[in-house]
């Protein structure tokens, strides 16, 4: 079998970068550990060049039609890239603040992000399951590493079972797909299923069991119970890496698997997408109404924003056509622009947290205290709010674009609630930042470099794309499968 | 003159956010420059406007000044702008009143002291709301109806009265719950008309032919956006609380511009496009803007601080426009269009007024107050003239307003029941009998009698010079629009017979 090498040139370069860092761990010595951390970011901005350089390439397939790098997988993959770079520069004085083994902190991160990106490139249920396994594992052991800490070691323990059982039950599903169709590749998979009538039931079936593995990655209702606590238990970056990442991962594998293979069926599970959707956004943004900590309001929040992005699913059109592509890109346009402003606020949590503000309550009078940090925060909370002109409006946008061109105004009602129910919440951090005196906390907040870049890198992505909302549409249109 | 013909409005709009993202960029201990900004970037804007009115050609019937470019393809909006004889007089409104609040902000800043949040707040709010009756495209308008939202609340929030946390987030949840339904409603919009369009201009061609079920369901999404903001009884439960306890340029913003969003919306949006759905929906519009009248009035007589009834009394003023507006006639929209105006130049003054009397008695409460013509007879003269011109008094600018709306729904569009709406009018009319009743009453308890035994003694400072520059436009204007009404109909009946010829009037 011909590989071809230049499609898999970024995995590749991010697997010698792994290997680099499994061995620059052994060698230095405990107090220069902090060091793992640049040779780790050159892995990843290489990996990031040999995307660039794949951009705008036709589509190439190798290793038997399993991996395809086409604009789709090229803008994702970028995409993990980035939010990689971001947990990455997040990551560096938080780590050494909290003792955290650097060494193997960053092998797990990568070797997660590893597993995204060869998600991006599958199109056949077997290199689906194994990405998704390949980001999730390590992902356990991140959510674990403050390993002296108690809601660390809940924080995996939970994240670890709730995964194998729900990944048990998709490759359930897989299996029973494999049975009615007899291949695992996607495209051929809804042929398969179109000309085998007689096994729809069992068909639906596995689209279930699929779905509710999915779920769980996604965090959808009413799979979604491990993340506040492992977002809670995690160390900050690993939460945001996570609720932005991991999550995108599985909409990532969600997205090709239904819209290739199960849209036959779409008439089936539509309503059932549907229901899911709202239930989540209801959900989480219900609950996030009553949390304390920052972390767990976030962690709702981002459950809430799953259920957006999920809804355009809602609308899939068993026949195809432009309807399928609109719903397609609006979720893809979401993800992109999710990732920064959720990106941006788990920063400034990150930079505030350094300083002892986990609470809400903690972050009373920070706009007195600190106004640079609490004008960010309000504008990454206000684009998670969907408030005009910040990105987050423009997500918001798309997502009710394709759900009126479906004709589901109920759905977009439903939404539309929803966007107000969350205002509530998010405004409700802004009022203790602003509207409340400053306490007795120390002025100013000193935030390290490297946290500042992240910061405004977020910053400068929300507003930008609030403003020239096409710079996202347009990415995402490219980048659709259908 | 021809780049002020293409980018003029654009300019005026926009130059008030560069003046916000300078005051941002100043440290603020330097206040005098903050302070210096705010007045520039409010200026020069004005300015703007005013050259606009030498390129705008009065007589003309349709959008002038437009500028059209490509912004967002992939969704099909685009950086559309434009005035007609509706908008020229609420963009002209806007663009002076915010210049007058960065004037009166040069002395008296609202607690906690922050010139630099809040001036470049107001900049900022200036934008979105000039920037509302100039889009042409229902996603530039959606960007800046929503952009008045964050700096208001801010606004409310950090510098507004004892309840202002309350106010802000009501304000805020209230305002963004109307706002997705119009949203809802522009994407319902743009999916039916084919081809697919947000322009507002191609939209008021394609969207009288759609199916009048249709045309009711998107108007009934929109309407509620709009309806909040006026805000149309039932849903205006936010406005009291939100002038209340906005400080005193909040609350002159709020009541002068921000409303007019609402009907404005009608005005632009939803009446033009949907021509059938207005006429269904008109006899409901306008019992509720009746309802409005009789209701805020009623309320007004049972106010005790000062802001509140004129908070109340601004639900009341917008019930006049919205009735002119059901009538969809000629009258009542030109009616509506100078209800607009003449109520955001006198409540904006009564606000003024309300905020002075504040600042001096540190109370509004009606019954503390008392014998103001005889301690501060400058301010107290102020106050019974401008409510004077509030009830409607001929000669002023709030008698046109009024008394054409109820005078065109004696005889509202020929599709529409005249029966019904000769019941609106008798009871408008019962109305304004009970709004004079309560601002006479009201000068009567504020400025008459004796003066209350706490301020004897107390040094009360009258009219400031500086207060006497903020406020006299305002009061120029009072007495200019009623003296000359055909000020604002000569820039707006062209327009007006424009859109009433949509409707079949």
């Amino acid at each position: 079998m011909q590989i071809d090498y230049a499609a898999v040139a970024p995995e590749l370069v991010l697997t010698g970068a792994l290997c680099i860092v499994l061995v620059v761990d052994l060698v230095l010595p405990d107090n220069r550990k902090g060091l793992i951390m640049p040779v780790s970011l050159l892995g990843v901005a290489g990996t990031l060049l040999a995307l660039l350089a794949l951009a705008g390439d036709p589509t190439r397939t190798t290793l038997g039609g399993m991996f395809v790098v086409d604009s789709f997988a090229v803008t994702l993959k970028i995409l993990f890239c980035v939010a990689a770079l971001l947990t990455l520069a997040m990551s560096y004085d938080y780590l050494r603040k909290e003792g955290i083994h650097q060494g193997e902190f960053y092998f797990l991160l990568l070797c997660s992000l590893l597993g995204m990106l060869t998600i991006a490139s599958s199109r056949d249920l077997l290199p689906i399951f194994v990405s998704l396994e390949l980001v999730s594992v390590p992902a356990f052991v991140l959510a674990g590493l403050q390993k002296i800490d108690v809601k660390s070691n809940e924080a995996a323990l939970k994240f670890f079972l709730f995964s194998i059982l729900s990944t048990a039950v998709m490759l359930f599903g897989m299996s029973l797909i494999y049975g009615i169709t007899g291949t695992t590749n996607l495209a051929e998979i809804a042929v398969r299923l179109a000309a085998t009538p007689v096994l729809r039931s069992i068909a639906v079936l596995s689209v279930f069991f699929v779905v509710v593995g999915f779920g769980f990655k996604i965090s959808a209702f009413p799979f979604q119970w491990w993340v506040p606590d492992t977002y809670e238990g995690s160390p900050v970056p690993v939460a945001a890496f996570l609720s932005v990442a991991s999550k995108t991962a599985g909409f990532v594998g969600l997205l090709q698997i239904m819209f290739i293979a199960f849209h036959g069926l779409a008439d089936v599970w539509r309503p059932f997408i549907a229901a899911v959707a709202i239930l989540t956004m209801t959900f989480g943004n219900l609950v996030a109404l009553t949390q304390r900590h920052i972390v767990r309001l976030l962690a709702y929040s981002s459950i809430g924003q799953a259920g957006y992005i999920l809804l355009p699913l809602a609308v899939v059109n068993v026949n195809g056509g432009s309807v399928n592509h609109e719903a397609f890109a609006a979720s893809i346009a979401y993800l992109l622009i999710y990732a920064f402003m959720e990106m941006g606020a788990f920063s400034v949590a990150v930079a505030y947290g350094r300083e002892g503000g986990y609470f809400i309550d903690d972050y009373a009078g920070l706009g007195y205290r600190a106004p640079g940090l609490a004008v960010v925060m309000t504008v990454f909370l206000f684009s998670l709010a969907g408030i005009p002109p910040l990105a987050g409006w423009a997500a918001k946008l798309f997502i009710f674009r394709a759900v009126i061109d479906g004709h589901e105004y109920w759905l977009a009602v439903a939404m539309a609630v929803n966007t107000v129910i969350a205002l509530f919440y998010y405004a409700k951090v802004v009022r203790r930042m602003f509207f409340e005196p400053a306490g007795d906390g120390p002025l100013g907040v000193k935030v390290p470099l490297l946290l500042q870049a992240t910061i405004a890198v977020s910053t400068v992505m929300v507003l930008l794309v609030g403003i020239l909302p096409d710079l996202a549409a347009h990415l995402a249109r490219m980048s659709t499968l259908v | 003159m021809d780049f002020l013909a293409h980018w003029g409005l654009t300019l005026s709009v926009f130059l008030p956010i560069v003046g916000a993202a300078l005051i941002a960029f100043t440290p603020k201990e330097q206040e005098k420059t903050i302070k210096f900004l705010s007045l520039a970037f409010t200026f020069l804007p004005l300015v703007v406007g005013v050259l606009l009115l030498r390129v705008y050609h009065i007589g003309m019937t349709g959008m002038q000044l437009e500028t059209n470019r490509s912004w967002i393809p992939s969704i099909g909006a685009r950086y559309h702008v434009g005035i007609d004889g509706i908008s020229l007089p609420l963009l002209e409104l806007t663009l002076l009143v915010t210049f007058l609040c960065a004037i009166y902000s040069l002395k008296w800043l609202p607690e906690p002291h922050n010139p630099k949040g809040f001036l470049a707040l107001m900049l900022l709010l200036e934008t979105g709301m000039a920037g509302t009756f100039i889009a042409l495209d229902l996603v530039l308008f959606f960007i800046f109806w929503e952009l008045v939202l964050v700096p208001m609340y801010f606004m409310i929030g950090l510098w507004g009265g004892p309840r202002r946390e309350y106010a802000a987030i009501k304000f805020f949840l209230y305002t963004l719950f109307g706002s997705v339904f119009m949203l809802l409603g522009f994407l319902a919009l743009y999916f039916r008309a084919s081809p697919h369009t947000f322009d507002v201009l191609q939209l008021q061609r394609i969207g009288p032919s759609l199916p009048s079920g249709i045309q009711n369901l998107i108007f009934l999404g929109m309407g509620i956006g709009f309806a909040i903001k006026v805000p149309m009884w039932p849903f205006h439960t936010w406005l009291p609380d939100a002038h209340t306890e906005a400080p005193t340029v909040g609350s002159v913003l709020l009541a002068a511009i921000l409303l007019k969003m609402g009907t404005y919306g009608f005005l632009r949006i939803s009446i033009p496009i949907m021509p059938h759905a207005a006429r269904t929906y008109a006899p409901l519009i306008g019992a509720l803007a009746v309802i409005a009248i009789v209701y805020a009035a009623l309320n007004c007589l049972a106010q005790t601080d000062l802001k509140r009834l004129i908070a109340f009394s601004s639900v009341g003023h917008m019930g006049f426009v919205m009735l002119g507006i059901a009538t969809l006639t000629q009258i009542g929209v030109n009616a509506a269009v100078f209800g607009m105006v003449a109520h955001g130049v006198i409540t904006g003054m009564l606000f003024f007024i309300a905020g002075s009397i504040h600042e001096r008695y540190h109370t509004r409460e009606i019954p503390q107050l008392g014998g103001m013509a005889l301690r501060l007879p400058i301010l107290g003269g102020l106050l019974a003239f401008t409510a004077i011109a509030s009830l409607g008094l001929p000669g002023l600018a709030g008698f046109w307003g009024e008394v054409l709306a109820l005078l065109s729904s004696y005889n509202p569009l020929s599709a529409l029941s005249s029966h019904t709406f000769r019941v609106y009018m008798v009871a408008g009319g019962i109305g304004t009998v009970l709004t004079a009743g309560y601002l006479l009453w009201m000068i009567q308890r504020v400025n008459l009698g004796k003066v209350p035994a706490q301020w004897e003694g107390k040094k009360l400072v009258d009219v400031q010079p500086l207060e006497m520059v903020a406020w006299a436009p305002l009061l120029l204007l009072t007495l200019g629009l009623g003296l000359f009404p055909r000020l604002i109909f000569d820039v707006t009946t062209h327009s007006v017979i424009g859109l009433t010829k949509l409707l079949g009037g």
